[in-house]
């Protein structure tokens, strides 16, 4: 086989899927010259899975990943055709946002936006070879035998690395829906010294809608008002589609029991580690076997397809199986699948080699991002591609790496906790894993993100003028409410209207805003002087106003924990060499080569005085440094 | 950055010495005038109260008569007249710890304050040189951290110390390895205390959170799934359950002592010796705290009591033999493992009968062991006397008793409180810090619990609220050394069914 230079770019992506097409996006539109490979054009931000984004923890990142400038909220708010804020009962920090997505147009939107990208080549193509040289990657390989030399490359294969589907007795190569997988490169990798493993997900059928008889089921509407992902966006209208609820019965579980053995789980054919949240239909049912009835929910795929999905019901039971047990559900009576469910196997990297910028500890200038780290979900893929993109980029223009901690984003949480503490299953975010979640919510990611993202030259000057003026806004209008008072006269009759106690003495707008009964809109009546706020800056307000008091505490944590964030760990330390530290210690800090203190205090079989330690180790250093 | 105050007993804990509590931290002034209030006593001679002769004295009477006495002495009306002097830097002050809520006086002392940066730390720092006695010592040290210090951790005046660049190059080793050292022992001393029923409580306590948290996680994360929603009335009732079996533990430890922690002073003998007689006696003389401690084994009664203000759990291996026919094999293994486990060991013989085989079985197994020997039941006749059980445990102290007629058991207390601070056993300096400790961690965690509570009332939103109720989590884990890290996802995971 000959090899032949084709070309050279600054960056090149391999995978285009949620990951890849982030990273791509942000290299490119960062001055890099990029290239972006996929197996299959058919691929590009492909939803290989359910046909939503966002939901809890997820909508957050969406919302993150545009205020830096990134595309995947733009591209749903372009391609939704059902839009729910989820939690709202719940509180500020977990208000979630979720939309349907119709699959093939969010496909093509994407695609779209690629090959408009000035500095972004977009290639059907796999690569079966990364170029390795002294340690630093330099390009990649394809099949046909065109080598692509590159000064940074970004890995975000996805389910497609060495990809092996499973369906009951039958097992094969393929990448996810029926796509042909990347056989080659998994060897090449382990040849250039990456340890791969195997993870392991699954997808539930997908069948006619018409088969359905939905007059049996619970429909679920999308939400009156909608409220975009983009904060570029201010009001979305479109007409939107049901998603519908169905459960499970005692005869589902009877089939689904009696077929135990003949599922490719409990055969023990799957070497891969499945996530706990996302179990299939035979695992529910064998681990929660005292539950009566398990729910599914009707998804549609798209506008221009019959296709719906069925989410709840993902197996790796054989077709015959799945059919059987589908049709004892209350109005899947006569279902006809059209894809069945199945299971699939990939190969991916132990997290814990990446450094925070997500780049390959022992390949410099290979970065790395979604499944192949570990991670689960369209939106952590995303999230981590366009870190992963950033990154790169700054690297090619030899700037510092761009790292977001766990108090500025979940961004940051998802990534310290793959680098940092690893994972054995695909990862998921949630919202219970952000310690600062009061401070870290999705309606606030452009005042805490905007300005970062475009200081290193990826969010738009629209996207930051925007956000000036949103933040300007609600800081006047803060300061108006807490500087104007009421007095007991003026307002005390609107209380009384509200259901809430009357006043005594004046008080300002601000305090009266923190009475439950009270928002912001409702104050206008005793308030004159009101200025015509958005209404996601009248939700700023008001978050900040009523919850100003927890708000506070959790920033006196946040400067705690910045404290131990920023003493810097030197990037060469041999932790062996280092009295006083435990074994363990010493091994986990030498594996893992945080580089903070307070990253080194997350390593789990570090211990606090392992830390205390290393403080006085290298107050020791300095001043040795200094005599 | 603010640092945060820290303070702990810094001095070897011993009858008739100093006790010396350290303060450091940019609040350690603030700490320090919160709870000490000084008196010109010696300058103006206008306390109407105790001459100094007295004082002298009372130095050698006991410390619960002395505690009786100067309370009588030195009401804090008295002091009122001529205290709350402002203190000097660097100079000596003579006043009293006053309990800033209570207004009770804790104790009589000298203290110093010494502002940053020409201290050991080189940070704020305040000294106060307690009588010593060790309630005293206890109960101002847990004033210090009502006032705003917290817990020292091991090792972390001298951290600071060098850190801040007090101590000299040449020392950093040393540090490193007092870093070490006090970690590794103060990691025994509180697993040693943790092995009675403290830690399995507190564990237990914190499933009950873990049920609420596992609640709101799952409410929160998983909004779509089939799941009940939370009723705030039934989180509330959880929530306070909780907080009343909290608000049980601290209060006994309202005395300076902790339920289920102390002295171990393990009972043993063949039955009817004497054994429940005896410690029904000490519980009646001394105030019991709490009568029955859950998930200890069976066979054995603990009981919590204070004697001579030193906190004891007894244990009496009662009911051993009585239940069982076959008596050899148990009671003998067992008393051995009691006696393992305990600090102190009474042995318990019948003086008014000869040996029996079975006394002499657990004599020779305890005859390496430091204990008190009671010869009880002498208003039945001297059989054995005291002599003779000399020579058959010659590290022991005898003691004769009538327990049935209250005889001696003055004496077994007199026995105890001198081994104790004799240094037979070593209650030692780690175990009142790391009681203190866990004092003040149980205090944050009724706090945040409160706060959680108050939120539920407030109905507040299920977010809001999981803030408190997870901080109160983590800070009870502190106690046990457990981490919040990932259990509550697991937990999630483990039970419920969740996902696509």
């Amino acid at each position: 086989m000959s090899y032949f230079v084709m070309d050279e770019y600054d960056i090149i992506v391999i995978g285009a899927g949620h990951a890849g097409c982030e990273a791509a996006l942000a290299a490119a539109r960062m001055g890099c010259k990029t290239l972006m490979f996929s197996i299959t054009l058919e691929a590009v931000a492909m939803m290989a899975c359910n046909p939503s984004i966002g939901g809890t923890g997820k909508g957050h990142l969406v919302r993150e990943i545009d205020a830096l400038g990134g595309e995947m909220g733009k591209n749903i708010d372009k391609t939704f055709i059902q839009s729910r804020m989820l939690n709202m009962a719940k509180g500020p920090a977990v208000h979630s946002l979720r939309a349907q997505a119709d699959k093939e147009l969010y496909h093509r939107e994407m695609k779209k936006t690629i090959e408009a990208e000035e500095l972004l080549h977009l290639k059907q193509g796999e690569v079966i070879d990364l170029i390795v040289e002294e340690k630093k990657a330099a390009g990649v390989v394809l099949k046909t035998g065109a080598v692509y030399r590159a000064k940074a490359v970004i890995i975000a294969t996805g389910t497609f690395l060495s990809g092996k589907i499973f369906i009951g007795d039958a097992a094969y190569e393929s990448g996810p829906n029926g796509l042909a997988p990347a056989r080659t490169l998994s060897d090449n990798l382990r040849k250039h010294g990456m340890e791969l493993r195997r993870f392991k997900t699954g997808t539930p059928a997908r069948a006619l809608s018409k088969s359905l008889d939905y007059s049996k089921m619970i429909e679920q509407k999308g939400d009156p008002v909608v409220v975009p992902f983009s904060f570029l966006n201010d009001e979305l209208e479109k007409e939107q589609i049901s998603c519908w609820l169905t459960y499970t019965n005692d005869k589902t579980h009877e089939v689904i029991r009696s077929n135990f053995h003949r599922s490719a789980l409990f055969s023990g054919k799957i070497e891969g580690i499945g996530p706990r949240y996302c179990p299939s239909i035979e695992d529910k049912i064998n681990r929660f076997s005292d539950k009566q009835r398990h729910q599914l929910f009707i998804e549609p795929e798209g506008l221009e397809t019959d296709e719906i999905y069925i989410q709840g019901m993902s197996s790796s039971l054989p077709e015959d199986v799945q059919r059987e047990f589908y049709r004892t559900i209350s109005g899947l009576e006569n279902i006809e699948i059209v894809r069945p469910a199945y299971a699939i196997e990939y190969d991916c990297i132990d997290p814990l080699k990446l450094r925070t910028n997500l780049e390959y500890r022992d390949i410099k200038n290979l970065f790395c991002a979604g499944q192949f780290n570990g991670s689960s979900g369209y939106e952590e893929a995303a999230a981590q591609g366009l870190m992963a993109g950033i990154n790169a980029a700054l690297r090619v223009q030899g700037k510092e790496p761009f790292v977001l901690d766990r108090s500025e984003a979940y961004i940051g949480v998802l990534i310290d906790d793959l680098v940092t503490k690893g994972t054995n299953e695909p990862y998921r975010i949630m919202t219970s894993r952000a310690e600062y979640r009061l401070v870290l919510r999705q309606d606030n990611a452009d005042l805490r993100l905007t300005e970062k993202g475009y200081r290193i030259g990826l969010a738009s000057q629209e996207r930051y003028d925007r956000f000036l003026e949103k933040k300007k806004h609600v800081e006047e209008e803060k300061k108006r409410l807490e500087t104007t008072y009421v007095t007991p006269s003026q307002a005390n009759v609107f209380l009384e209207e509200m259901g809430t106690s009357p006043l005594q003495n004046r008080i300002t707008l601000a305090e009266l805003l923190k009475r439950p009964q009270i928002n912001y809109q409702s104050l206008s009546q005793i308030d004159d002087k009101m200025p015509q706020l958005s209404s996601h800056e009248q939700t700023q307000l008001e978050v900040q106003i009523k919850y100003e008091g927890y708000i506070g505490k959790q920033m006196a944590q946040i400067e705690r924990f910045q404290k131990l964030e920023g003493r810097k760990l030197p990037e060469d330390l041999d932790y062996e060499e280092i009295d006083g530290l435990r074994i363990e210690a010493r091994q986990k800090l030498n594996q893992i080569r945080p580089v903070s203190l307070g990253q080194a205090s997350r390593i789990s079989g570090v211990s606090p005085a392992d830390i205390n330690v290393l403080l006085v180790y290298f107050e020791k250093q300095r001043r040795l440094k200094k005599q | 950055m603010k640092e945060d105050t820290i303070a702990a007993i810094a001095s070897p804990v011993a009858e008739g010495g100093i006790g010396i509590i350290r303060i450091s931290g940019d609040d350690a002034l603030a700490v320090l005038e919160k709870v000490f209030y000084p008196v010109r006593k010696h300058i103006s001679g206008n306390i109407p109260v105790a001459s100094e002769e007295k004082l002298t004295e009372e130095a050698d009477i006991s410390i619960g008569a002395y505690e009786k006495r100067k309370k009588e002495m030195f009401l804090p009306q008295a002091i009122s007249e001529t205290g709350g002097l402002p203190l000097e830097n660097r100079r000596l002050s003579y006043g009293y710890i006053i309990d800033n809520h209570t207004g009770q006086v804790i104790d009589e002392v000298l203290a110093v304050a010494m502002a940053a940066p020409y201290t050991y730390t080189r940070e704020n720092v305040a000294e106060i040189y307690c009588h010593g006695s060790v309630v005293a010592l206890r109960k101002t040290l847990k004033l210090i951290f009502q006032n705003g210090a917290r817990p020292a951790e091991a090792g972390e005046f001298t951290k600071r110390a060098f850190l801040n660049g007090r101590l000299d190059l040449s020392q950093a080793e040393a540090v490193i390895d007092l870093i070490k050292a006090k970690t590794d022992t103060g990691f025994d001393a509180a697993m040693s205390q943790l092995q009675g029923g403290l830690s399995e409580k507190i564990r237990e306590i914190r499933n009950n959170l873990m049920d609420a948290l596992v609640n709101i996680t799952v409410n929160i994360d998983y909004p779509d799934e089939d799941i009940e929603e939370i009723v705030y009335s039934e989180l509330l009732q959880s929530l306070s359950q909780i907080d009343d079996e909290i608000a049980i533990l601290l209060k006994s430890a309202g005395t300076g002592r902790m339920i289920k922690e102390g002295l171990k002073v393990a009972i043993i003998g063949k039955p009817n010796v004497g054994k429940s007689s005896l410690m029904n006696a000490l519980l009646k003389e001394n105030r019991a705290i709490v009568t029955e401690i859950p998930g200890t084994t069976r066979d054995t009664i603990e009981e919590q009591v204070s004697i001579r203000d030193i906190p004891v759990v007894l244990t009496d291996t009662a009911g051993i033999r009585e239940t069982e026919d076959t008596i050899e094999k148990i009671g003998i293994e067992r008393s051995k493992e009691t006696a393992n486990r305990a600090d102190l060991i009474i042995l318990m013989i019948d003086g008014s009968s000869s040996l029996t085989p079975e006394d002499e079985e657990i004599i020779s197994a305890l005859k390496e062991h430091r204990l008190l020997a009671v010869l009880n039941k002498r208003d039945k006749g001297t059989i054995i006397s005291k002599s003779q059980m000399q020579t058959l445990l010659p590290k022991a102290e005898i003691i004769e008793t009538s327990v049935a007629y209250g005889e001696g058991i003055e004496a077994v207390e007199n026995a105890v409180e001198a081994l104790v601070y004799a240094g037979g056993v070593k209650p030692g300096e780690s175990l009142l810090v790391t009681n203190a400790r866990h004092e003040d961690l149980l205090r944050r965690a009724q706090k945040y619990l409160a706060d959680a509570e108050a939120a539920v009332k407030a109905e507040e939103p299920l977010d809001i609220i999981e803030i408190d109720v997870k901080e109160s989590y983590t800070v009870l884990g502190e106690i046990i050394g457990e981490s919040v890290t990932d259990d509550i996802i697991n937990e999630v995971f483990a039970r419920f069914c969740l996902g696509k």
